[in-house]
């Protein structure tokens, strides 16, 4: 049986700041919480390609993978969750200064 | 300190012009990421998790107090005000925007500095011991040399796509200081009858097979290292693997091949290309070597270097530590820890710099050093101008008495930065150090390297750590890896792994453990945690570390 699919987001690095992002309905955010949660194999497939080919906007699109809860995405592996956080000995990154803008 | 030639400047200058163009054209999307990506690491820029990343060279770890100032102003104008110091005598900007690089590498060519070979499969930064020129122990200053192999790697042709990146350390002293025999080369200046020349190692390198260099040559005379290295660089570049990655270094060829077949390789190949050196590099090298001059030292007063010696034991103790012998005995040379307990190590704050520049430049006859262990040496200071100094650098959270000392860890960026980790270790250092700082067990302890990878890579030197800590992923959990009895120096050795890992929460009171059998086990307080562990060996540590593994067995 082939294994289930489970939830993700669409993710990379902006080209020009380098700090991560996320695809969310309208275009990249910044923010996690905002990302469009994939369920849907076929429909993943098709938006990782559409991102990929943003070239000049993004840098290493891939998909990773997330749990919901209470609708929102959240990091399973806790590389992502640094990703989506910043790092831990500064309050550097995303932590710093949150922000919901769009790229 | 080497002094840069116009055609030096103008090489800069041209270089990073052409950088600055081809970001232009990755911005305006004429070049695509893998067109682009190789150009960017030929200028020393990664991405890494969070933010791109600048790594620049700060060759044979040598700077004078205007280039330590220009980092302090890249920090604060292009960074966010603080710089990273690395066990291959670089610095590396965490935070930098693609946009502002050309304007950080032109800052940076204003004091002679670049990022040029900090990454690809090239001739790396070349790297030296930290306290070269000034050691009571040398027998020559290591930074010339130093020098003219980077001179002559810098855009070598032949060597710019070498099978993996190529590592060269250099040290002009019997002791150690420069992990020599962890270098794809590694060079020690001695004598023979009253004339100078290098002792060769090839073939160490740490990372996923980590490996002891092994002596290709006793002795090569100053004329013909250049002709060697040439010989043993063109030698790897072709029998180097490049069908596998993790294969491909300089010390899997000698494993493969065996240091026999090695030298008689580089014996002929050194046959055919002799006769190109004609002398010019000596030449060179003469020039060189007035550029590194020992400084004038002055004859005055030591006195107030013994007396607060005796009234302030704060001061006393951080001399204890921190201090090393100079060649000139009314001088000392001062290491400056980047390891305040609770802090990143090798972290320097853009006003951290511009103190330590100042107290150069006041004290230190303008000279400054990055060691490999992440710390800052100021390699010539009168006895007489310690205090001053010491009362300094503790205004600013820089007077640490630890250096040798559990606390004085090298950690690798890790998960915290790094693209390539597979788990923390930033956040182990800092709670080792402030968990035996609460303890108040630091001085007791005494000598004891803690060395932290974030993975296999080993930027962290873990293998060569008396404990060695390496992070791992194990099933999307951070685990922790203790390997024992590493030795970086002279009496190099890869550590000995001493079992199943521990999660993030257990382990420091692993280490603790560890720590504690020491001073169990030692003979006397004067028996060092490596010795007891030579003394010893694996099995009463191994005990100490899974003590429900020892109670079933027994
Ligand atoms: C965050 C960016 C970094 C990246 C992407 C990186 C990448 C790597 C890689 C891929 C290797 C393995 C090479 C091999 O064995 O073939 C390596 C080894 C090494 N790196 Fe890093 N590194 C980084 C930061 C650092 C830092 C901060 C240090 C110093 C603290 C460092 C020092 C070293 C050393 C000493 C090795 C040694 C192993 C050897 O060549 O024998 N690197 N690094
Ligand atoms: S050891 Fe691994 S995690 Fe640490 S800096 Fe090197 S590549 Fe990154």
């Amino acid at each position: 049986m082939p294994k289930p699919f489970t939830p993700k987001v669409v993710t990379a690095n902006a080209l020009l700041e380098g700090d991560v992002i996320y695809l969310s309905a309208d275009g990249w955010t910044r923010d996690l919480s905002q990302a469009d949660v994939l369920t849907d194999e076929a429909d993943a497939d098709l938006r990782l390609i559409e991102a990929s080919a943003q070239v000049d906007t993004v840098v290493g699109v891939y998909l990773a993978d997330v749990d919901v809860q209470d609708g929102v995405p959240v990091p399973v592996h806790f590389r992502e969750a640094f990703r989506a956080k910043g790092p831990s000995n500064y309050i550097h990154g995303k932590q710093e200064a949150p922000q919901q803008e769009q790229l | 300190m080497y002094h840069y030639t116009d055609f030096d400047d103008a090489f800069l200058k041209e270089r990073n012009a052409q950088f600055r163009a081809q970001v232009e054209r990755r911005i305006d999307g004429s070049l695509t990421e893998d067109e682009f990506k190789p150009l960017r690491l030929m200028n020393g820029l990664y991405l890494q998790l969070h933010a791109y990343m600048l790594r620049v060279a700060i060759p044979y770890g040598t700077l004078n107090s205007r280039q330590m100032e220009k980092l302090a102003d890249i920090a604060d104008r292009w960074d966010k005000g603080y710089g990273h110091f690395t066990t291959r005598q670089n610095i590396q900007y965490n935070w930098p925007e693609l946009r502002d690089v050309p304007d950080m590498l032109d800052a940076l060519a204003e004091v002679n500095m670049h990022a040029i070979q900090t990454s690809g499969n090239t001739i790396r930064n070349v790297t030296a011991d930290h306290f070269a020129g000034a050691a009571a122990d040398e027998v020559a200053d290591p930074r010339p040399v130093a020098e003219l192999i980077r001179q002559w790697s810098t855009d070598h042709p032949e060597f710019q796509f070498l099978p993996r990146k190529f590592k060269v350390a250099v040290t002009g002293a019997a002791a150690d200081r420069a992990v020599i025999k962890a270098h794809d080369i590694g060079l020690q200046i001695v004598e023979k009858d009253g004339t100078l020349g290098f002792k060769v190692i090839v073939g160490g390198g740490l990372g996923r097979t980590p490996m002891i260099g092994k002596v290709l040559y006793e002795f090569v005379s100053q004329e013909d290292l250049l002709p060697t290295l040439e010989a043993i660089v063109s030698v790897y570049n072709l029998l180097g693997r490049r069908d596998n990655k993790y294969k491909a270094r300089i010390k899997i060829t000698v494993h493969e091949n065996g240091i026999e077949d090695i030298r008689a390789r580089v014996d002929s190949r050194y046959k055919l290309i002799r006769e190109q050196f004609t002398g010019i590099d000596q030449q060179m090298l003469a020039r060189i070597e007035a550029d590194f001059a020992t400084p004038t030292f002055v004859k005055s007063d030591v006195t107030p270097y013994h007396s607060t010696y005796q009234h302030d034991p704060l001061f006393r103790s951080w001399a204890d530590t921190n201090i090393a012998a100079h060649k000139n005995p009314d001088y000392a040379i001062v290491s400056i820890s980047l390891k305040a307990h609770g802090k990143t190590p090798g972290d320097a704050t853009s006003r951290q710099m511009r103190l330590m520049a100042q107290l150069a430049k006041r004290y230190g006859h303008d000279e400054l050093r990055i060691s490999h262990e992440q710390n800052v040496i100021l390699p010539h200071v009168h006895k007489g101008d310690l205090p001053s100094v010491y009362y300094a650098l503790k205004a600013e959270g820089l007077g640490t008495a630890n250096i040798g000392l559990i606390s004085d860890i090298i950690a690798c960026p890790g998960m915290d930065y790094c693209a390539l980790a597979t788990a923390r270790s930033i956040p182990i250092a800092q709670e080792i150090a402030t968990h035996f700082d609460a303890l108040k067990l630091e001085h007791e302890v005494g000598p004891l390297k803690i060395k932290i990878s974030g993975c296999i890579n080993a930027c962290g030197h873990h293998h060569v750590g008396h404990i060695g800590i390496l992070g791992l992923d194990r099933a999307g959990v951070e685990n922790y890896q203790i390997t024992l009895g590493g030795d970086g120096t002279e009496d190099a050795q890869i550590g000995e792994r001493a079992g199943p890992g521990f999660s993030a929460d257990e382990i420091i009171p692993a280490v603790e453990r560890i720590v504690m059998a020491y001073l169990d086990l030692r003979d006397s307080p004067a028996e060092t945690f490596l010795n007891t562990y030579r003394r010893l060996g694996l099995a009463p540590f191994k005990a100490a570390l899974y003590p429900e593994a020892a109670a079933n067995a027994a």
